[in-house]
């Protein structure tokens, strides 16, 4: 009955309990729609950082990665991935020779990194290919053909079918260059990448620059799921301890950043976001108490005791903050799975998001533990706002009934 | 044997500026089945007389013995379960609780002592035949007359089968109609069932019912007239 009378108390102010509990779906929705949206872009961030920049693991020779030396290569390349292939967890693995160089075009010329790939095994493993918006991703057999980013096409003021020259170092530091057309264009989300990053054939770039074919400077390996980066690094360190061997978190540590700092940018988020409704809840709740001082009164002296008078209070307040907190998480929920498969389509904004590298076509992610744990903040937020306005009314006086003035 | 006995009570009331002396060193004894008015001028102490009495309030000196209890040295949680079974009160305004019908209200009180679903039921229709408002039983209070929500009071103080009810100005917001009906039913429960009320009134009419009439002034009894 205790739990009857709170719930019809609390529909006595049916105005003030429902702007209570607007306030209270309202906050408890947008902290739940934007930890799903940055959720969702995160993912998307790391998925394009693992499957278009990086694969979840790369090989070098040590010291590669610092300052790119030509002559820090890899020797028996293709013995060495024909042993990771065969390593647990490994999808795809593809070898890559990366040259700094300078492009040229008729108009200008700039400074960037070559990568020579084998076109049918790098497509295992990144998805440049799938990204191409103009041209073809290496068909045909036509020798030294180049395939750059959008970007970087914009720099260079050259489009699909002409040609760039690119010079670089041979194998004896001699300085040599070749004419290579473009016959692909490709945009990634990240417009940095698209700008730094121009594709050639492996091939092409061996008999360029002579290279043996069996010699590589970077070594991808794609996985089977996230997850498994960490144990299939330290495998590949044991079986490689003269190669450097790390995982995307290492390559990209923004990205690594980004994982770990979610979870506490998301939990500080909801905090702030409750405590400011714990205060809106505190202040309707004394009201409430100052409101019906006679009547708690009355039904102090009829017998009702202290612990149930705190406790009817307490109810009350929880009923509020867990009516609107339910009806913001499942309503949250519901958007949020929608918008999962649906996707939010950021497009007027999709300049400022490529340009620090996430897509504007967002696919807020909920999972099911934030949502558990936003149920229990609310419950948790509702106690502790309750225990206040609880506490004032555990302090009236049974005589206050009685007294008329 | 007295159901209640009260031996030099004070009550002093402490003002930042200067004290109220409330009540001073009142000893009055009850018997079961009585039918007593507390009488006098406005602020000589009858609200506070029954606080007191009701445990509601300490009393600065003096005790209350109730059935041998003497209920100034309980505990706040012990006074409070002694409230519940031995006491009835009916208050003059904000007696009922607005959200609940008249039956739930009536029904509360047995609910807090743990009392049967079936008992409770049995015991509310009961109690609503005899103050005449079993028709109204599914109504809130609001949309009751000022009378008739004072017969549900006097009901739902009945509930707990207390010792004694104890109502202050009872009738101090009724039309005199209203009065009148609220204190037949009252002499009807003390004749036929033999229920103790102690109640305090300015009004005459209420006073020529009492068949005891006890009168304070600036704290203290100044004549306690049986007849
Ligand atoms: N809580 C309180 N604090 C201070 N003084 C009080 C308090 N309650 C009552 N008093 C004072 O105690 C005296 C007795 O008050 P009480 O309410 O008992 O009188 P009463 O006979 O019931 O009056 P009324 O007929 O107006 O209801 C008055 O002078 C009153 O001002
Ligand atoms: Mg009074």
């Amino acid at each position: 009955m205790l739990w009857l009378l709170s719930w019809k108390n609390i529909w006595r102010n049916k105005l003030r309990s429902i702007v209570v509990i607007t306030a209270v779906t309202l906050g408890v929705f947008a902290g739940i729609f934007m930890i799903a949206f940055m959720n969702g872009m995160v993912e998307d961030r790391i998925k394009s950082v693992i499957r278009t920049e990086i694969s979840h693991i790369q090989i070098h020779q040590p010291d590669f990665k610092e300052n790119h030396d030509f002559s820090l290569r890899i020797n028996n390349a293709d013995s060495l991935i024909q042993k990771i292939i065969q390593t647990k967890y490994v999808a795809a693995v593809c070898k890559r020779i990366i040259i700094s160089s300078l492009v040229a075009s008729a108009e200008t010329n700039t400074g960037v990194i070559i990568t020579g790939i084998v076109p049918d095994e790098e497509k295992k493993v990144t998805n440049i290919s799938d990204k191409i918006i103009v041209g073809k991703y290496f068909e045909g057999r036509g020798k030294n053909a180049v395939v750059i980013g959008k970007k970087f096409v914009e720099k260079l003021k050259v489009t699909i079918n002409k040609k760039i020259i690119i010079t670089l170092q041979d194998i004896n530091k001699n300085i040599t260059s070749g004419a290579f057309r473009v016959v692909g264009i490709y945009e990634t989300d990240n417009t940095m990448y698209d700008e730094a990053n121009v594709f050639v054939r492996y091939n092409d770039l061996c008999i360029l620059t002579g290279l043996n074919d069996t010699e590589t400077h970077e070594i991808a390996v794609l996985l089977t799921k996230n997850e498994s980066s960490e144990t299939v690094k330290q495998e590949l360190k044991k079986n490689f301890p003269e190669l450097e061997v790390q995982d995307w978190m290492e390559l990209s540590p923004e990205a690594g950043y980004l994982v770990s700092a979610m979870d506490q940018y998301m939990i500080i988020f909801i905090l702030i976001i409750l405590l400011a409704l714990c205060f809106g809840i505190i202040n309707t709740m004394l009201m409430v108490v100052l409101e019906r001082v006679k009547e708690l009164g009355m039904l102090m002296a009829v017998g009702m005791s202290k612990p149930r008078v705190f406790f009817m209070i307490m109810l009350e307040t929880v009923y509020l903050s867990l009516t609107g907190g339910l009806i913001g998480i499942v309503s949250g929920y519901i958007i949020c799975k929608h918008l999962e498969k649906a996707g939010l389509n950021l497009y007027f904004w999709k300049e400022v998001y490529s340009s620090v590298g996430y897509s504007s076509f967002i696919y807020p992610t909920i999972d099911f533990q934030m949502i558990v744990f936003t149920t229990w903040m609310v419950i948790l937020t509702g106690i502790l706002s309750a225990l206040y306005p609880a506490y004032k009314a555990l302090k009236l006086n049974p005589a206050e009934a009685t007294r008329t003035e | 044997m007295n159901i209640i006995e009260i031996r030099g009570i004070c009550k002093t009331y402490d003002k930042k500026t200067l004290p109220v002396h409330a009540l001073n060193g009142i000893d009055l004894t009850f018997q079961k089945g009585e039918f007593a008015s507390i009488v006098g001028p406005s602020g000589s102490g009858k609200t506070t007389l029954l606080n007191i009495i009701g445990g509601l309030d300490d009393p600065t000196d003096g005790v209350i013995l109730i059935d041998g209890v003497n209920i100034t040295a309980l505990s706040g949680r012990k006074k409070t379960q002694f409230r519940m079974k031995n006491i009835g009160f009916v208050f003059q305004s904000f007696n009922l609780i607005p959200v609940f019908t008249v039956k739930e209200n009536v029904e509360f009180i047995m609910h807090l002592q743990g009392i049967s679903k079936e008992e409770r039921e049995k015991r509310t229709n009961e109690l609503l035949d005899a103050v005449g408002l079993n028709d109204k039983k599914n109504n809130r209070p609001n949309k009751l007359s000022g009378g008739q929500q004072q017969r549900v009071a006097v009901a739902r103080a009945l509930a707990s089968k207390p010792k004694f009810i104890l109502a202050d100005e009872p009738t101090a917001n009724l039309d005199s109609k209203s009065t009148e009906n609220l204190l037949d039913i009252m002499e009807k429960l003390n004749q036929e069932e033999n229920i103790t009320f102690i109640f305090s009134t300015h009004d005459s009419r209420v006073v020529n019912k009492a068949r005891r009439v006890i009168t304070i002034e600036d704290g203290k009894v100044i004549s306690d007239i049986s007849n």
